[in-house]
């Protein structure tokens, strides 16, 4: 990703190439500070009244016990740590943050295996093939959350379509929704995100030169190896990217969970995001709301550093 | 079966130099067995959606999707009211478009100086920009919302809608810059010398070069708000404001007994809108799009 500012800036003042003569420079002088501010403001207004200032208010709020109602709506209080220690001991929230773990693992497990799967596979195909089976996968990634939720919801439930196939072989119905709440999720959210992985797989697979995996063939390796080996590593950079994004992505679902299983039964598929909707808007703790909101930009942060590390490690060219 | 067919074209059509021309028979076995697994994948990915397409036109909707019992389109007849769907869908298309109309103006005028001239401060902010694009907004609605209290700013349909154009603006000033990049400098210096004012080469050179970019701009801003369920889920309370995403969510509980037909009818109608637009955009840029080309840059 950093390649990209790469195209017109490069860096140090050493910029000489695009900086053309004369008229641009006088051009240059003559509108001082107003040519940049003014055209950027609109921009920088919105994101700084709807992003910096909200996240600065939540690095606060979690430090205090503003409430929506009550008491301690009317005078908040600086409570220091107390909102941190209360998550460090909330049962809840480290059931939370374990469920959204095995939900960011699953997921992006079963994205990549599927998406780089069906890449590879769709490599080379007949452009009618990869149309066809592309139209579908995109198709599942361009529904909108809350339908992919009900048909999936329609899908798992005792009565859904999947307990009719599996009737058919015999086996007994019962409501996966309720027996295995978190599968369940995974299963709709890797069927939802696999074509992103799939998409910039393929486009990274497209720049893999083919005559290095023909050289590699001819010197007897096996198709295995030659993924392993040779296709693998010169997707380093795209795999780490999409690996990055994706664990953004997933790492904030919530529309899917609350349509399928609204965090249930009980609070077996209670992820960090309903944990934090339940708490700061149906009971009201907007504090404590945002003490989870930061625990769970904490956990996209831990698997960035990794995803980050894998692109460094290997790259002293 | 059928998917073996273009197969056998490709091997003889295609000029490809590699191993199709030398293929044995144990590559033409693995060609039918990868196609065997295309077709299974294309079938799993199908499934969950048929119950939407079927139930939808059945007078007598379960929850299984199968061939409807009896083809009808009272499902559609019975939600085409202003109250359940018309409303719902023109506050979506006000919020979710008057995002993109802002996010695509915004980003031209940020994007160009980003793209032109040398500042000090342009490599943090581009960083910056980027980290924005990743920032998982759930993380930040509960402040949002916070916000929103205390401004007196909950339930407004404006408010939100320039929430949503400020959490597409990262990314669109990141594409639009790129786009501008794409334009030669050459041009604008030609027209400078020529005599023409900074905004005359704006407004005669980079806007009618930049105009499909913009378009590709705001759709995606169009489609990704438009499935966007948390943030009106959370900013707008009142049924009259509700967009469709958070009304057909609604809908799905409001009665004892759910119609599955018309959820399902529902449902098809919301995402058509977003399936028509990307299918534009995918068209528009050639098979670029896949997002992927945006992120290389």
């Amino acid at each position: 990703m950093g390649t990209v500012s790469q195209t017109r800036a490069p860096g140090p003042p050493g910029g000489a190439p695009q900086d053309p003569p004369r008229t641009r420079s006088s051009r240059r002088a003559r509108g001082g500070a107003a040519r940049w501010v003014i055209p950027m403001a609109p921009a920088l207004f919105l994101m700084l009244a709807f992003f910096a200032g909200p996240i600065l208010w939540t690095v606060w709020a979690s430090f205090t016990n503003e409430a929506l109602t009550g008491a301690q709506a009317a005078n908040t209080e600086f409570v220091g740590l107390d909102n941190f220690e209360r998550l460090v001991q909330d049962t809840r929230f480290r059931a939370a943050a374990v469920l959204t773990v095995l939900f960011l693992l699953g997921s992006i497990l079963g994205q990549t295996v599927l998406g780089l799967a069906l890449a590879l596979l769709l490599r080379n195909r007949h452009a009618a093939v990869r149309g066809a089976v592309g139209a579908v996968v995109v198709g599942a990634w361009v529904v909108p959350e809350v339908v992919a939720g009900f048909v999936w919801y329609a899908f798992l439930e005792r009565e859904g379509t999947l307990n009719a196939l599996l009737g058919a072989f015999g086996s007994e119905g019962q409501n996966w929704l309720f027996t295995a709440p978190l599968l369940a999720v995974v299963l709709a959210n890797v069927w939802k995100g696999t074509a992103f992985s799939m998409m910039t797989y393929g486009a990274g697979l497209s720049e893999v030169p083919q005559d290095l995996e023909e050289a590699a063939r001819v010197d007897g390796a096996s198709g295995r190896q030659v993924l392993w080996y040779v296709v693998l590593p010169l997707l380093r950079r795209t795999l780490a990217t999409t690996l990055l994004l994706i664990t953004l992505q997933t790492v904030q679902v919530f529309t899917l969970i609350y349509v399928m299983t609204a965090g249930g039964p009980g609070s077996r598929s209670t992820t960090l995001p309903l944990l934090m909707y339940r708490e700061a808007l149906d009971l009201g703790d907007l504090g404590y709301g945002t003490a989870i909101a930061l625990a769970l930009l904490v956990v996209a942060g831990l698997f960035s550093i990794v995803y980050v590390r894998m692109l460094s490690k290997e790259e002293p060219a | 079966m059928t998917a073996l067919r273009p197969r056998a074209r490709s091997g003889s059509g295609r000029p490809r130099p590699s191993f199709a021309a030398v293929a044995s028979p144990g590559r033409a076995a693995g060609a039918v067995l990868v196609h065997l697994v295309l077709a299974v994948l294309a079938l799993l990915f199908l499934l969950p959606l048929l119950w939407m397409l079927f139930a939808s036109v059945d007078g007598e909707a379960t929850l299984r999707a199968g061939a409807p019992s009896a083809f009808t389109l009272d499902n559609f007849r019975a939600i085409l009211t202003p109250e359940i769907v018309y409303r719902p869908l023109w506050n979506s298309v006000l919020t979710c478009g008057g995002a993109a109309l802002i996010t695509a103006f915004c980003s031209m005028l940020a994007a160009y100086p980003l793209s032109r001239y040398t500042l000090r401060f342009k490599r943090p902010f581009l960083y910056t920009v980027l980290f924005a694009t990743g920032l998982p907004i759930t993380a930040i609605m509960v402040p949002v919302y916070g916000l929103f209290v205390n401004a007196g700013l909950l339930n407004s349909l404006w408010a939100t809608t320039l929430f949503l154009a400020a959490s597409t603006l990262p990314f669109g000033i990141w594409l639009t810059k790129n786009f501008i990049d794409g334009i030669p400098i050459a041009l604008e210096e030609a027209a400078w010398v020529d005599g023409a004012s900074t905004w005359q080469s704006i407004r005669y050179l980079v806007a009618p070069l930049l105009a499909p970019g913009l378009a590709v701009v705001g759709i995606f801003t169009l489609v990704s708000t438009w499935g966007n369920f948390f943030v009106p889920f959370i900013l707008l309370t009142s049924p009259d404001k509700m967009p469709a995403a958070v009304r057909v969510f609604t809908f799905f509980g409001q009665y004892g007994s759910v119609r599955y037909g018309e959820l399902a009818a529902y449902s098809l109608l919301y995402t058509l809108p977003v399936v028509a637009l990307y299918l534009a955009v995918s068209r528009a840029m050639g098979g670029r799009f896949t997002l992927g080309g945006a992120m290389k840059g």
